[in-house]
């Protein structure tokens, strides 16, 4: 009998797979770093590691479409003199004219209003149809300060100033010539077609200390009536989070790593930050230890998707949630049907994130005129209302199903998770268990 | 006029009698006495009102100002004039660091010496400086113009866009993307505006150099990631 070596199966490295040979490549190829819009891609423990447990024996639900469960939330009660009053605990986050269409940035207001939401400005100031669409409009105080006005800032609902955003803590805002059109140009005091880069420090304080000062100014200019709102990316969230109280915070928004960004080096979305759900339970703990957990609100953001989503957040003990990446798939982007326009961009549905480059399909993440043109506002903003509405019913969904009249009643004893990383980082017991790591316990 | 003496009046008050002037105000002129460093003094003021501020301002004096002309008869802490539109902030004595950061429009004068960071972000504003000005000076700066009658130093105009820089006396250092450039018969004419606007009457323009952006770093090149 003839024996024959058998050939090796060929075998690819773990460590090497083929995304990271191909951006070696890239690399090497075109001399840059990789730039691109979104959140983290990468896999990290989230919401979808927790379960609510539902009520049974030891309590009892709510009936779904007969017993009332609230969910309006009231923000900036702490100091200002208007505080906000949404109908649902569901904000859009900050996004810029600029990285978004006008018809974009319309079509936000819109949704939000009918909701019965706020929207938020972004690196770029604030135009005219976000204002005019939005009932309850968040004015982004940035680093760039591009199109900051007095008047705008009176114009506004609230005022958020951003020290940081979870898809780079540490960083600055990115907008690439592609899209500094006449407009975006005008309205950020800069040639047109130039490469531009947000400072990642504001100009004019450095610390918390300073930071109590701005915020004082900036409600001397707006006669104390808005709230104003710190946000901050999910670098150290205990510590930050106690800090923006000390500052003066009305409100604080935490943005964890997978939350979306306009244009960023990909090391700096993938390797910086933490995971939203690690970011909570630090951030409700430090506003605990300071007595302020609900005087002072907290808002977190960073890929919230669904009713459970937002639900799993106030459990943990957010006041109301913020959504970015999401909120533009219900507008239309990276839409199916448009399968053959991003196969020519080298991309297909679902995975298009080259937003810098200005040539979104959708007409969203685009300063070109007629592809913008393809989003129609009223529309896009109709759809981007349906889905906050759905939103909003599978929370009330959960609050009912755990026995709770409002949303906010929903708690941490209301939840399980399924791994024990999850567990960890959600400060709640491993399924099955009263095991919660870092935390003592142990056995069933 | 108007007193207002801060040793007894909450600042609250000082600033919502000054947002309640308009365009047509009777009440034209301003004094404010004992600020003694209090900060965001007379900010977010919205009328052509003069005010005259008698003693030093803490961070932010004049913060945000539209259309009014305010004199600070003393120094100035940090973010003097900050984001200012219109009308002029005119500081008797020192300014703190960022003075004038992200301005938009109007004059700011120091008459004393500015320290780092002063014009910071400048986006239209017009800065003269009687003394000297701090490190990274006018980082940013987008757009407006900078005087400094004395000298400027490390770093000045670092990653500078479109605002024009003249120095009069010697500068430690230019930062990245920011060289000198020729005066040319324009340039002294605009010189020459700012100056006079700002009262300064014992200098010539043919005293200063003008400095501004090499534009070589408008669009991004891995060959200059080491100017970065």
């Amino acid at each position: 009998m003839t024996y024959h070596n058998p050939p090796t199966t060929p075998r690819k490295s773990a460590t090497l797979d083929d995304y990271t040979m191909s951006e070696i490549r890239r690399a090497a190829a075109t001399g840059i770093y990789d730039i691109r819009g979104g959140g983290a891609k990468r896999k990290v423990p989230h919401f979808d590691d927790l379960l609510f447990l539902g009520a049974s024996m030891s309590r009892y639900p709510l009936e779904g479409y007969r017993e009332k469960c609230g969910t309006s939330v009231v923000l900036g009660t702490r100091f200002a003199k208007k505080p906000i009053e949404l109908k649902t605990p569901i904000t859009i986050a900050g996004m810029s004219f600029g990285s978004l269409s006008a018809q974009a940035k319309e079509a936000l207001g819109r949704g939000a209003t009918i909701a019965g939401t706020s929207t938020t400005t972004g690196d770029g100031g604030m135009t005219p149809e976000e204002r005019g669409q939005s009932k309850t409009l968040v004015y982004q105080y940035l680093p760039s300060r591009y199109g900051m006005n007095p008047d705008d800032l009176r114009k506004a609902d609230c005022i958020e100033v951003v020290v940081g955003q979870g898809a780079k803590p540490g960083g600055g805002g990115m907008l690439l010539g592609q899209k500094i059109s006449d407009r975006v140009a005008e309205m950020r005091t800069l040639p047109k077609g130039i490469d531009q880069r947000s400072a990642c420090r504001h100009p004019d304080w450095t610390g918390p200390d300073d930071l109590e000062i701005k915020i004082l100014e900036l409600r001397e200019i707006t006669d104390w009536e808005k709230p104003i709102y710190i946000k901050i990316g999910g670098a150290r969230p205990y510590y930050d989070v106690a800090l923006s109280v000390k500052a003066g915070a009305d409100v604080i928004v935490l943005d964890g790593m997978q939350g979306g960004t306009a244009a960023t080096q990909e090391v700096f979305i993938e390797h910086v930050g933490q995971p939203t759900l690690a970011c909570i339970r630090p951030a409700v703990q430090a506003l605990q230890d300071l007595g302020m957990h609900r005087k002072v609100q907290l808002i977190v953001s960073g890929g919230i998707r669904n009713g459970a989503d937002v639900a799993k957040a106030l459990a943990l003990g957010a006041d109301a949630v913020a959504i970015g990446s999401a909120a533009l798939v219900a507008l239309g982007d990276n839409d199916p049907a448009l399968e053959e326009e991003y196969n020519k961009l080298g991309t297909t549905a679902g995975a298009y994130d080259d937003w810098h480059e200005g040539r979104c399909p959708a007409g969203i993440t685009t300063q070109d005129p007629e592809l913008a043109m393809r989003l129609d506002p009223v529309r896009a903003g109709r759809r981007l209302a349906n889905y906050l509405k759905v939103m909003t019913l599978e929370v009330q969904t959960i609050a009912r199903a755990c026995g709770h009249n409002h949303v906010h009643n929903l708690e941490p004893e209301d939840l399980c998770a399924l791994t024990i990383e999850a567990a960890a980082m959600a400060r709640v017991p491993l399924a099955g268990t009263n095991w919660i790591p870092g935390f003592g316990g142990g056995g069933f | 006029m108007r007193t207002i003496d801060l040793a007894v009046t909450p600042l609250r008050e000082l600033n919502s009698e000054l947002h309640r002037q308009s365009d047509g105000t009777n009440e034209a002129e301003w004094e404010i006495l004992n600020p003694r460093g209090q900060h965001a003094v007379a900010v977010g003021v919205d009328a052509p009102i003069k005010v005259a501020v008698r003693g030093p301002v803490g961070y932010y004096g004049g913060g945000m100002n539209k259309k009014a002309t305010i004199t600070i008869h003393g120094s100035a802490g940090p973010g003097v004039a900050e984001n200012m539109m219109s009308g002029s902030v005119v500081v008797k004595g020192d300014a703190s660091q960022y003075a004038g950061a992200t301005g938009r429009g109007g004059l700011l004068v120091i008459e004393g010496n500015a320290a780092s960071r002063c014009g910071i972000s400048m986006k239209g504003i017009d800065i003269v400086v009687r003394g000297n000005i701090g490190h990274m000076s006018a980082f940013m700066a987008q757009s407006g113009h900078l005087v400094v009658l004395g000298d400027a130093g490390d770093a000045l105009g670092d990653s500078i866009y479109e605002a024009k820089l003249f120095v009069r006396g010697s500068v430690k250092s230019l930062g990245a993307d920011c060289i000198e450039k020729e005066m040319r018969p324009e340039h002294h004419t605009q010189l020459a505006t700012l100056l006079d606007k700002a009262g300064i009457k014992d200098v010539k323009t043919s005293e200063f150099k003008r400095y501004g952006s090499a534009r070589k770093l408008y669009n991004f090149n891995i060959d200059n990631a080491d100017a970065y």
